[in-house]
């Protein structure tokens, strides 16, 4: 076991990066042109990368698998982007933004990332602003905002119930502008597969045209990791159908470290599951639990309709359980709450699989219309799944599988352990400690690509200048492109009697019940004997038809799948050593008396990084501590 | 609920194409048309045959990706609501559906459901920014936007890309596409500054790939967001509005 160096700069943490910008070295302008970059992914992260690295003028290059940029799944964010603007005047600082980050993730961030995250957070809205999002606003037409999850101040900024799709769209259109002005070369409908090391630093990757399933080389100074959440282990997730892990796992074989892999969001507020064949679970904004009231009848056996239950026979139990912070408290409280209430059968809704999400009493004090140009798209998306009308009926709301804290571990730079190889976005394991707050990660998401990879990634360019990148002939490159056209030849020639979906199924079953909102030691046992036998059933019995030199859906799905068995082990080995619970890691053993989370700060406060050594050997454990300078550790209180 | 499928399969991009039938039964009348697609898919791959290609991902009408012609209409006959929102229900046992992808010469089939939308990537290339590049901008607040300007920049901003507005135009006409990004720009302060030229830019990119506007009105009438065919009207002021501003470079065309 080695311990980690982060890179953190010395000083003060409101100095820290000031000082570090001006430490870094630089790449003048004119050497820029010399560098050619490689960035996986569009969405917030990808895309704002690749068109800052671009206006720097880098050549860059920029993968997608999705058949446009503006596809990715930070499209589907709702709710809003936190900035410490304190345009309110409710008391909001860089430093309570800090605060409330480290706080919100439980104590098991990186101070120095987290003030950072902060401090540029201003600037994000000003970017966004300037490029034409339409964030809501008020009558004398200066910026609106509302609140989120663990959080006493209003510092979200939201466009209507869809802020990252429009934040999306002003990252895409930053983007397309540097694809016209030749900076950018973008690459849609190419799904990468393999990153390339060359004495051991990250040189290019292997991508594979999803249309006709040509199989081709890119190199490059530097290869920058914007790919997203793993989720989707889950199988039933809020996270679009296509997330996976493939390009992280592939990174994490050749030697990156994985962090945190079992640092997961279950999110308060979704739609409850309703049959066998649901192929992926909606998620309801946080944002409505600023107007909902969150409750389930007080006696079990009530089977009346939600609106002939009399107040006096309600339970509003976030309200009751934790008084400041309400319905707002944070999302990994929110969720073990709803599970106590659904475990002690007061659950709603036909399987009582779900709690109340309340808008009558905001309604009858603000009107519909109010509450319509606040939530409308959300009201619709949820009358169009259950057929029934929120604004008459609560919503019924269910706990599911959202946001994945882990990731491939950066240093303070978004470095990898691999020189030249970069995370950012939700693909590295950065800011948000055991728990994202609620508009945090469009948050991170820009900060990383518009304001820190930007600098960072200098630093480490400056070094290799008039170093050719290592050519795509290069065998390194045709060794990883035979890997990946073997990889793919196997799963077409398996041709077994399972689909890839029925594995997936299953493993995601495992995952939700082993280490989903509570996570045991005989349980997480339990999966880690399952989870090796499914998957060595996968690799003799899964069946993929159709052709690799054709779109093959199945196939983009084996391939995922597979990664994701090796995943799901690692999580539950992670889960199985972390003994503690924080965030949204549960173990059930360390709960205190009133079933709240306990850490143990003496032996837990690291991050746990894994280094791959080889299929089916387990992963050495490596561990970065972490130190906590500025904000005092406490037992997190919402109460 | 038992279903009959008439559904166009097209190996690759052109190659000729055919509808073949399938049966879908025991649907559930929960689940989404989608979900009822994944299901007739996992059959096909259990009886060794190749499953139904389509364009999908964050399956709650966001992400623009998916989209089909269900009985001829872009994204089925429900209004204001994307391939992905469409549920069982409203359809009834016994029914036969029709599947094609979206026709139109601008976008060729690649495969079954699938079509190439990237098009609409080059139109928004040619001007759907604001030529901001990163750093530098002034705080937020100093850009005061009137409510309603935000609010009509927003209705049209909501567009998802899906292409649904092309593939139901008798004439393949983008304009609705286009205009609802002129939209969202054009009526910004932010936007000011470049009006004229995106919108001619953008204009003249979009007629190299698709046809022209005929008022039709389908293309409303099929959006999955409900963007209004008065983004249009918009956009057509405006390009008369740059040309004439621009004599010179008129005069030169
Ligand atoms: C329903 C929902 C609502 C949310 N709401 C909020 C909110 O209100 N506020 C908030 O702060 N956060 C929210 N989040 C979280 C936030 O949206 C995400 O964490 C964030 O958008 C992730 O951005 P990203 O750029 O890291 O990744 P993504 O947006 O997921 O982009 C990943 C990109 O990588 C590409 N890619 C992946 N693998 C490959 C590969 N192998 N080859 C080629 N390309 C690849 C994809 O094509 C895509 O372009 C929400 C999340 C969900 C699921
Ligand atoms: S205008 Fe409507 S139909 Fe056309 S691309 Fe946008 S959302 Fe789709
Ligand atoms: S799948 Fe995203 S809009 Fe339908």
């Amino acid at each position: 076991m080695t311990t980690l160096d982060a890179k953190v700069p010395a000083g003060p943490i409101q100095d820290k990066w000031t000082n570090h910008r001006f430490d870094m070295k630089l790449v003048n302008p004119a050497n820029k042109r010399k560098y050619e970059i490689i960035i996986i992914g569009t969405g917030l992260a990808g895309a704002s990368a690749a068109a800052t690295l671009g206006e720097l003028g880098y050549n860059v290059k920029v993968f997608t698998y999705h058949d446009s940029p503006r596809r990715a799944h930070s499209i589907a964010a709702q709710g809003g982007i936190n900035a410490a603007k304190n345009y309110t005047n409710d008391g909001d600082s860089i430093y309570r933004l800090f605060y409330d980050t480290v706080k919100g993730g439980d104590y098991r961030s990186r101070e120095a990332n987290v003030y950072r995250l902060a401090e540029v957070s201003n600037e994000i809205i000003d970017q966004c602003t300037a490029q034409g999002v339409p964030f809501a606003r008020e009558y004398g037409g200066l910026l609106d905002n509302r609140s989120f999850g663990g959080a006493q101040v209003s510092r979200t900024f939201y466009a209507r119930g869809q802020t990252g799709q429009q934040l999306l769209l002003g990252a895409y259109q930053a983007l397309a502008r540097q694809v016209s002005l030749g900076n950018v070369k973008l690459f849609n409908r190419s799904e990468m597969l393999e990153v390339v090391l060359h004495e051991g630093r990250a040189v290019g990757v292997v991508v594979r045209d999803l249309i006709n399933g040509e199989i081709s080389s890119h190199s490059a100074h530097a290869v920058v990791l914007a790919t997203g959440g793993y989720c989707n282990v889950f199988f039933l997730s809020t996270m679009a159908m296509a997330c996976n892990t493939t390009a992280i796992w592939r990174a994490h074989r050749k030697g990156a470290f994985f962090a945190n892999p079992s640092y997961t969001q279950i999110h308060p507020t979704c739609i409850p599951v309703h049959d066998e064949f649901q192929s992926k679970l909606t998620l309801m904004s946080e944002s409505l639990r600023n107007d909902g009231r969150i409750w389930v009848p007080i006696d079990p056996d009530d089977t009346r309709a939600a609106n002939d239950i009399p107040e006096s026979e309600r339970d509003y139990y976030l309200e009751r359980i934790y008084p400041s912070f309400g319905n707002l408290a944070p999302r990994d409280v929110s969720s073990r709450a709803a599970m106590r209430m659904i475990d002690e059968n007061r659950g709603v809704g036909p399987l009582k699989n779900g709690v109340y999400l309340d808008f009558s009493d905001a309604i009858n004090r603000l009107g519909k219309d109010v509450i319509e140009a606040r939530y409308g798209n959300l009201f619709e998306m949820y009358e169009r799944i259950t057929d029934e009308d929120p604004y008459d009926v609560p919503m019924r709301i269910y706990p599911a599988p959202h946001y994945s804290m882990g990731g491939l571990w950066v240093d303070y730079n978004l470095m990898t352990n691999v020189p030249g190889l970069y995370a950012i976005g939700e693909a590295n394991f950065s800011d948000h400690g055991a728990n994202r707050l609620g508009a945090s990660a469009l948050m991170q998401g820009l900060a990383d690509g518009y304001f820190v990879l930007p600098y960072t990634i200098a630093d480490y360019l400056a070094d290799w200048l008039n170093v050719k990148p290592v050519p795509t002939d290069h065998e390194v490159f045709k060794e990883a492109e035979q890997e990946v056209d073997g990889r793919l030849k196997q799963l077409l020639s398996i041709n077994g009697t399972r689909t890839v979906d029925s594995f997936h199924r299953e493993l995601g079953k495992i995952m939700i019940e082993y280490c989903g909102l509570a996570r045991s030691k005989p349980g997480l046992e339990k999966a880690l004997a399952e989870i090796p036998a499914l998957r060595d059933e996968f690799w003799k019995n899964v069946r993929v038809t159709g052709t690799e030199d054709n779109y093959n859906s199945e196939l983009q799905k084996a391939g995922r799948v597979a990664d994701f068995f090796e995943l799901a082990e690692l999580m539950c080995r992670d889960a199985l050593e972390r003994e503690e619970s924080c965030g949204g890691h549960f173990r059930v053993e360390h709960q205190t008396e009133e079933g709240e989370a306990k850490r143990d700060d003496v032996d837990q406060a690291h991050v746990s990084a894994w280094e791959w050594k080889g299929f089916n050997v387990p992963q050495a454990h490596h561990k970065e501590p972490l130190e906590f300078e500025n904000v005092a550790l406490a037992q997190r209180s919402y109460k | 609920m038992d279903l009959t499928l008439k559904v166009w399969r097209q190996d690759g991009p052109g190659k000729p194409g055919e509808f073949r039938e399938y049966e879908a039964k025991g649907i559930s009348p929960d689940s989404s048309f989608l979900e009822m697609l994944d299901v007739v898919n996992e059959r096909l791959v259990e009886a060794g045959d190749v499953p139904i290609e389509f364009d999908h991902d964050c399956r709650e009408g966001i992400c623009g990706t998916c989209g089909v012609m269900i009985n001829g209409h872009p994204h089925g006959d429900q209004k204001g609501t994307a391939t992905c929102q469409l549920h069982m229900r409203k359809f009834n046992d016994g029914d036969r559906i029709v599947i094609e992808p979206w026709r139109a010469t601008g976008m060729p089939v690649m495969r079954d459901l699938i079509v190439d939308r990237s098009p609409l990537d080059r139109i928004i290339e040619a001007g759907g920014y604001i030529s901001v590049n990163t750093g530098g901008a002034p705080d937020a607040n100093l850009i005061p936007v009137p409510k309603p300007a935000a609010e009509s920049s927003m209705d049209a901003a909501a567009c998802i890309g899906c292409a649904a507005c092309i593939a139901a135009c008798p004439n393949s006409a983008g304009q609705l596409f286009t205009s609802a990004k002129l939209a969202h720009l054009n009526l910004l302060p932010q936007g000011q500054p470049e009006r004229y030229a995106r919108t001619i830019a953008m204009v003249e990119t979009m007629e190299e790939f698709f046809g022209s506007c005929t008022n039709h009105g389908e293309c409303e009438e099929a959006c999955p967001k409900s963007i209004s065919i008065d983004n249009i009207a918009l956009m057509n002021r405006d390009y008369i509005v740059a040309k004439f501003k621009d004599r010179r470079k008129a005069g030169q065309r």
